[in-house]
C-alpha cells in the first residue's frame, strides 16, 4: 500500500533543540556529583625520553586525595592493537604520554599538585619521520606489539588487488605518477573531552558519564583495561559537544579517571582544557600517498597502483584501519579495471591519529581526484567529460565486490556540472585559450570531485546491528529505547519522525531514550554514517511487531478484519468499515482485557552487509552513498589567499528524511572540508605540537563561508528506511579535492599537498613562473 | 571590617543577573564565566576555550556581548548581566532568537548555541539602540556580510554557520 508520507521528508526542527537552545542540556562539563573530586593528568615534557618519577611531594599537598603512576595500578594496555599503556612506565614515546594523575578537592589543587611531581628525564633522539622509522637502524618505538611484520616499526599493513595490473598498464595511453602528502587535522569539538567516573566500592560497580560514540564497545574495552566484568560498568552518555569521529577510540584519560575513582571511592571528573584538547585528542591520519594511474586513449581508467605510508604515531588507534575505507575509494570510485593497493602504518614518536569524519576517504579522494585532472590534462580531455565517462552505475559490482544496487554517481556529476556551467574552467586542456582575465591579481578556477562512501553501515566489527525497544503507554505516548546514539547529528529526530510516521502519533508525544547501557539494547555505535540507516531499520522492525499486536486488538474492537489499519491522528482507522478507535484506548484494552499484554516490542536489525574476506573483497555495506562537488575559487595572486566562492554539491542520499537536518549535515561537513583544504594543520616539530590553540590553528568562521548550493539526489534504496542512505560523512570527503583542483585550474600550477595556505599558494605561483 | 589576609583577597560584588539581584564573594582573579557556572550554578554558559577565542561563553553585559571567560567578575559590579537562562522567558517560552535558531535547524551539538544566541541578541540590541530616536534616519536591517562579521568571534564546528546566519537574517526581517 503506497501512501503519502506525512512526517518523513518534512523540515522538522531537531527533536532536542529546545533543551540545547535554552542552556538546559547537561554536557559532561556540567555534571556535578556529591563529593566529586577533580582529576588532572601529568604528561611527559619530552616526546622521546626515559624518566623516573617522584610523586611524594604531590601526595602531601592538602586537598590532594590520590596520585597514581604506572606503579600504582594493575591494568591492561588499551588501543586497537592493545599496544598502548594507560600510564607509561619509565619511558615516554609521544608528547601526549600520561605519566601520572592526580585527584584533588578542586581543579586548582589538582593543577598545583601536578607541579609538585618531580620527573627526571633522559632525553632520547626521537623518530618523527615514518620513512626514517622504517630504516633498520632506527630503534623500536612501540615495545608492546607482537612483531608479526618484517619491520619492527610497522603497526599494520593492508594489501588489496583486482584485475590484471601489468596488462592494463600496457593498454594505457597515458600514465601519471605523483606523491601526495596530507596533513594532521584535528576535530576541535567545541565541547572538550571529558569524563566523570563514579565507583562504588561496596558493590564493585563503575558508573561512567562518558561522551563515547560507541558505548557498548567502550564498555568492553574499559572492562578489559581495568580487568573488570563489562556488565559491572554502566556507561551513561551526557549531551555531547561534537563528535566527528573523535570519540570512537577510548583514550587513556578515561580509564585513568576510572582508576582515580576506584582508588578513592569517590566520583572523579576530568575535563580537558582547550590546549589539552589540541595536544591530546586524536587527529586525522597524516599520510604520504604514492599513486600511479592510467587511462586509455578514450579516457577510460585502466589501472591504479597505490602505496600509502601512514604516520601511526606511537600507539595504534582505530585510525590504523582507515585503509579499509581508503581502498574502497581507489578500487571502486569511477570504474577502473585494475587496482593494486598497499598501505603501511608506521610507528613514530609523533602523536597518534584516531578516526575523523570520512575515515581516510578525504585523503584518498584528494589524491585520486587530483590525478584524474592530471590524466585529463595528458589526454587533452575535458575534466568534466572524463569523469562522466568513468562514473559508476547502478547495478555495478566493482572489482572489490561492492554492489551498487542504487547509484546516483552519474546524476550527481551531471547535476553539478550543469549547475556550475558558465563558471568555465580557465585552463581547458583541449587547447582552448584561457578566458581573458580582467584583473590579473585575482584568478578564478573551477574544480570537480566525487566521492564514494559506505551508506548503510560498514561491517568492521562482528556485528553492525542495532537493537530497539519501543512501547506505547496507556496515554498514547510512544517511547523509543534505541541502541543508537545522538552526538548532535540528529538521530533522535529521525527516529522520532519514523515513529510518528508509522504510528500516527504526533512528534511531541514521542520520547527517545538512548543514553544508558544498562537500559538500551546493543548497538555498535556512531560511525560509518550508519545511524539513520541501521537504527532506522531497527525501529521499523520493532514498530512492525508492535503494530501486529495493536492490529489484532483493533480488529476485535472494531469488529472488522482489515489486514492493515491506517494509523493517523492518534487513532487506528479501518479503511474497510471507515470506523476509528483511539490508539491509547486500544493500548489500554490490550493491557486490561485479553490478551493482557503491554504495547511493547523489541527488534534487532543486522544489515545484510558481509564481513569482508582476508583479501578485502565482498559487499561491506548495505548501500553506498555518492556525491559530487563543483567548486569555484578566486585566488589572490598577490597574497596567495584562496576564496571559495560557490560550492555546487549533489549527493545521493537515497531519500531525504528531513531536509533541514540534511542541509545542516551538508553545510557543516563542507565547511570542515574547506578548512582541510585551506587552513587546518596541526604543526609539529620533533614530536611537539606548535599550535595548540584556536589562534594558531584556524578553523573557519562565519565570515569564511562560501555559497553552498545543494541538490539532493534520491535513488530510493530498497534497503534503507524509506529508501534513505547514510549522509553524515559524505559532504566533507570531496571538498578539499575539488578546491585543490579549482586552485590548480585558476593558476595552472600543481598542488600535491594540503592545506593550501597563502604561503604555499605564493610558492606555487613563484615556482610556476 | 577586619578580615584575615586570605579572606581579604576576596571581594563582594553585586550585580543583576537575568533581572535578579545577586551578590557573591569572588577572588580578584576570578572570571565571570566561572562565577556564573560554578558559584551561581547556571551551566548554560559554555567553556569552549577559556582563551577568548571561541565565543561559547558569550553573555550580555548591559546588553552588549562579551566573552565571560576573559571578563573579571569584579568588573561586573553594578552591571546588568544576561545569560542564556535569562533569554528564555519567565514562563519557559523561547525568546525570538532561540525560536529562530531552532526553526532554522541552526542547532546541532548545541555547545556553541548559548554563545551564538547571546551574540545575536547583542546585535539586535545594538541595532535597536542605534535606531532609538533616530526618527527617519533609521538603519535598515544589517546585511548578511555585517551579520557574518558580527558572528566571527563565535566558532561552531557542526553547522557550517549557514543556518545560524539565515536565522539571524530572519530576525531582522521580522523586527521591521
Ligand atoms: S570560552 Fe570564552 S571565548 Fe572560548
Ligand atoms: S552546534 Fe556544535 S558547535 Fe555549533
Amino acid at each position: 500500500m503506497k501512501k503519502e508520507l506525512r512526517v518523513i521528508g518534512k523540515p522538522v526542527p531537531k527533536h532536542d533543540a529546545g533543551i540545547r537552545v535554552t542552556g538546559k542540556a547537561v554536557y559532561g562539563h556540567d555534571i556535578v556529583l556529591p563529593g566529586m573530586l577533580h582529576g588532572a593528568i601529568l604528561r611527559t615534557e619530552h616526546p622521546a625520553a626515559e624518566f623516573t618519577i617522584d610523586v611524594s611531594q604531590a601526595r602531601k599537598l592538602p586537598g590532594v586525595v590520590c596520585v597514581i603512576t604506572a606503579d600504582d595500578v594493575d591494568v591492561n594496555n588499551i588501543g586497537y592493537k592493545r599496544d598502548h599503556p594507560i600510564l607509561k612506565k619509565g619511558e615516554a614515546n609521544c608528547t601526549r604520554d600520561e605519566i601520572a594523575a592526580v585527584a584533588a578537592d578542586t581543579k586548582a589543587i589538582a593543577q598545583e599538585a601536578l607541579k609538585l611531581i618531580k620527573v627526571k628525564y633522559k632525553v632520547r633522539k626521537g623518530v618523527y619521520d615514518p620513512f626514517e622509522a622504517l630504516n633498520e637502524k632506527s630503534p623500536q618505538i612501540n615495545k608492546f606489539i607482537s612483531g608479526k611484520f618484517p619491520n619492527k616499526n610497522i603497526a599494520e599493513v593492508f594489501h588489496y588487488e583486482h584485475g590484471h595490473l601489468e596488462e592494463e598498464k600496457k593498454k594505457s595511453a597515458v600514465t601519471v605518477t605523483r606523491r601526495f602528502s596530507l596533513p594532521r587535522m584535528t576535530h576541535t569539538c567545541m565541547g572538550t573531552s571529558n569524563i566523570t567516573a563514579s565507583f562504588n566500592k561496596t558493590d564493585g560497580k563503575l558508573l561512567l558519564y562518558s561522551s563515547t560514540q560507541v558505548p557498548f564497545l567502550y564498555q568492553r574495552d574499559m572492562a578489559h583495561a581495568l580487568k573488570m566484568n563489562p556488565s559491572d560498568i554502566r556507561v551513561i552518555q551526557p549531551v555531547i559537544g561534537g563528535g566527528f569521529g573523535s570519540k570512537l577510540d577510548m583514550h587513556p584519560f578515561e580509564p585513568i579517571c576510572a582508576l582515580l575513582s576506584i582508588k578513592t571511592g569517590r566520583p572523579v571528573q576530568i575535563l580537558y582544557s582547550r590546549e589539552e584538547e589540541f595536544i591530546a585528542s586524536p587527529t586525522r591520519q597524516p599520510m604520504i600517498i604514492d599513486l600511479t594511474a592510467g587511462a586509455d586513449e578514450k579516457g577510460n581508467f585502466t589501472f591504479r597502483e597505490i602505496n600509502i605510508i601512514k604516520d601511526n604515531g606511537a600507539y595504534t588507534s582505530w585510525g590504523a584501519t582507515t585503509p579499509f575505507v581508503i581502498m574502497q575509494a581507489f578500487s571502486s570510485l569511477y570504474k577502473v579495471r585494475a587496482c593494486k593497493f598497499d598501505a603501511t602504518a608506521v610507528y613514530t614518536n609523533n602523536v597518534f591519529a584516531g578516526s575523523f569524519r570520512g575515515y581516510g576517504n578525504p585523503q584518498a579522494t584528494f589524491a585520486l581526484e587530483r590525478i584524474i585532472d592530471l590524466l585529463a590534462d595528458e589526454l587533452k580531455m575535458d575534466k568534466a567529460a572524463i569523469r562522466l565517462l568513468n562514473a559508476n552505475e547502478k547495478g555495478e559490482i566493482t572489482g572489490q565486490g561492492l554492489h551498487f544496487e542504487t547509484c546516483g554517481h552519474k546524476e550527481c556529476l551531471e547535476t553539478v556540472i550543469e549547475k556550475a556551467k558558465g563558471k568555465r574552467q580557465k585552463h581547458v586542456a583541449s587547447g582552448a585559450e584561457p578566458a581573458k582575465v580582467e584583473n590579473p591579481r585575482f584568478k578564478n578556477g573551477i574544480g570537480y570531485a566525487s566521492m564514494l562512501h559506505v551508506g548503510g553501515g560498514a561491517k568492521i566489527y562482528r556485528s553492525d546491528g542495532c537493537g530497539t525497544t519501543s512501547k506505547i503507554d496507556p496515554y498514547g505516548y510512544c517511547t523509543i529505547i534505541t541502541g543508537s546514539n545522538e552526538i548532535g547529528q540528529g538521530s533522535e529526530t529521525v527516529l522520532a519522525m519514523i515513529a510518528s510516521e508509522e504510528l500516527g502519533i504526533e512528534l511531541k508525544k514521542i520520547k527517545v531514550i538512548n543514553t544508558d547501557t544498562d537500559v538500551k539494547p546493543w548497538d555498535v555505535g556512531v560511525h560509518a554514517s550508519r545511524t539513520s540507516f541501521v537504527a532506522g531499520n531497527s525501529l521499523l522492525g520493532a514498530i512492525r511487531i508492535l503494530k501486529d499486536k495493536l492490529n489484532k486488538k483493533a480488529s476485535e474492537l472494531l469488529q472488522t478484519n482489515d489486514p492493515e489499519f491506517e494509523y493517523s491522528d492518534n487513532k487506528i482507522i479501518s479503511e474497510k468499515t471507515k470506523t476509528t478507535i483511539a490508539l491509547d484506548k486500544v493500548v489500554r484494552e490490550m493491557h486490561f482485557s485479553e490478551p493482557n499484554e503491554l504495547a511493547i516490542a523489541s527488534f534487532f536489525y543486522e544489515p545484510s552487509s558481509k564481513f569482508q574476506d582476508k583479501d578485502f573483497k565482498g559487499n561491506v555495506s548495505g548501500t553506498y552513498a555518492f556525491a559530487s562537488q563543483a567548486i569555484e575559487v578566486e585566488v589572490d595572486t598577490y597574497t596567495g589567499n584562496v576564496k571559495v566562492l560557490d560550492i555546487y554539491v549533489a549527493q545521493d542520499v537515497g531519500k531525504v528524511l528531513n531536509p533541514l537536518l540534511l542541509a545542516g549535515q551538508i553545510e557543516g561537513g563542507i565547511l570542515q572540508g574547506v578548512g582541510y583544504a585551506l587552513t587546518e594543520e596541526l604543526l609539529m616539530h620533533e614530536g611537539k605540537i606548535l599550535n595548540p590553540n584556536f589562534h594558531n590553528y584556524k578553523i573557519l568562521t562565519a565570515s569564511d563561508i562560501p555559497n553552498i548550493h545543494f541538490y539532493p539526489i534520491e535513488t530510493n534504496d530498497k534497503q534503507g528506511p524509506y529508501g534513505a542512505k547514510g549522509v553524515g560523512e559524505a559532504p566533507l570527503i570531496p571538498t578539499a579535492a575539488a578546491i585543490s583542483n579549482a586552485v590548480c585550474d585558476a593558476l595552472g600550477v600543481e598542488f600535491l599537498e594540503l592545506p593550501m595556505t597563502p604561503e604555499r599558494v605564493l610558492k606555487a605561483i613563484h615556482e610556476n613562473k | 571590617m577586619k578580615k584575615k589576609q586570605k579572606i581579604a583577597q576576596r571581594h563582594k560584588i553585586s550585580f543583576k543577573l537575568n533581572s535578579k539581584d545577586v551578590s557573591c564573594d569572588v577572588k580578584a582573579s576570578a572570571v565571570l564565566m566561572d562565577v556564573i557556572r560554578d558559584v551561581l550554578e547556571l551551566k548554560g554558559t559554555k567553556p569552549g576555550c577559556r582563551e577568548g577565542e571561541c565565543g561559547a561563553c558569550t553573555v550580555l553585559i548591559n546588553g552588549s556581548p562579551i566573552n565571560s571567560c576573559l571578563f573579571l567578575a569584579i568588573n561586573a559590579e553594578g552591571k546588568k548581566i544576561t545569560t542564556i537562562e535569562g533569554l528564555t522567558k519567565e514562563d519557559g517560552s523561547l525568546d525570538i532568537v532561540q525560536h529562530e535558531l531552532v526553526q532554522h535547524g541552526a542547532v546541532q551539538c548545541g555547545f556553541c548555541t548559548s554563545g551564538m544566541a547571546m551574540s545575536i541578541k547583542g546585535l539586535m540590541n545594538q541595532h535597536e539602540k542605534s535606531n532609538r530616536g533616530a526618527g527617519k534616519n533609521k538603519k535598515g536591517q544589517p546585511s548578511r556580510e555585517e551579520i557574518k562579521k558580527h558572528l566571527e568571534g563565535n566558532l561552531c564546528r557542526c553547522t557550517g554557520y549557514v543556518k545560524i546566519i539565515d536565522a539571524t537574517e530572519k530576525l531582522f526581517v521580522k523586527e521591521k
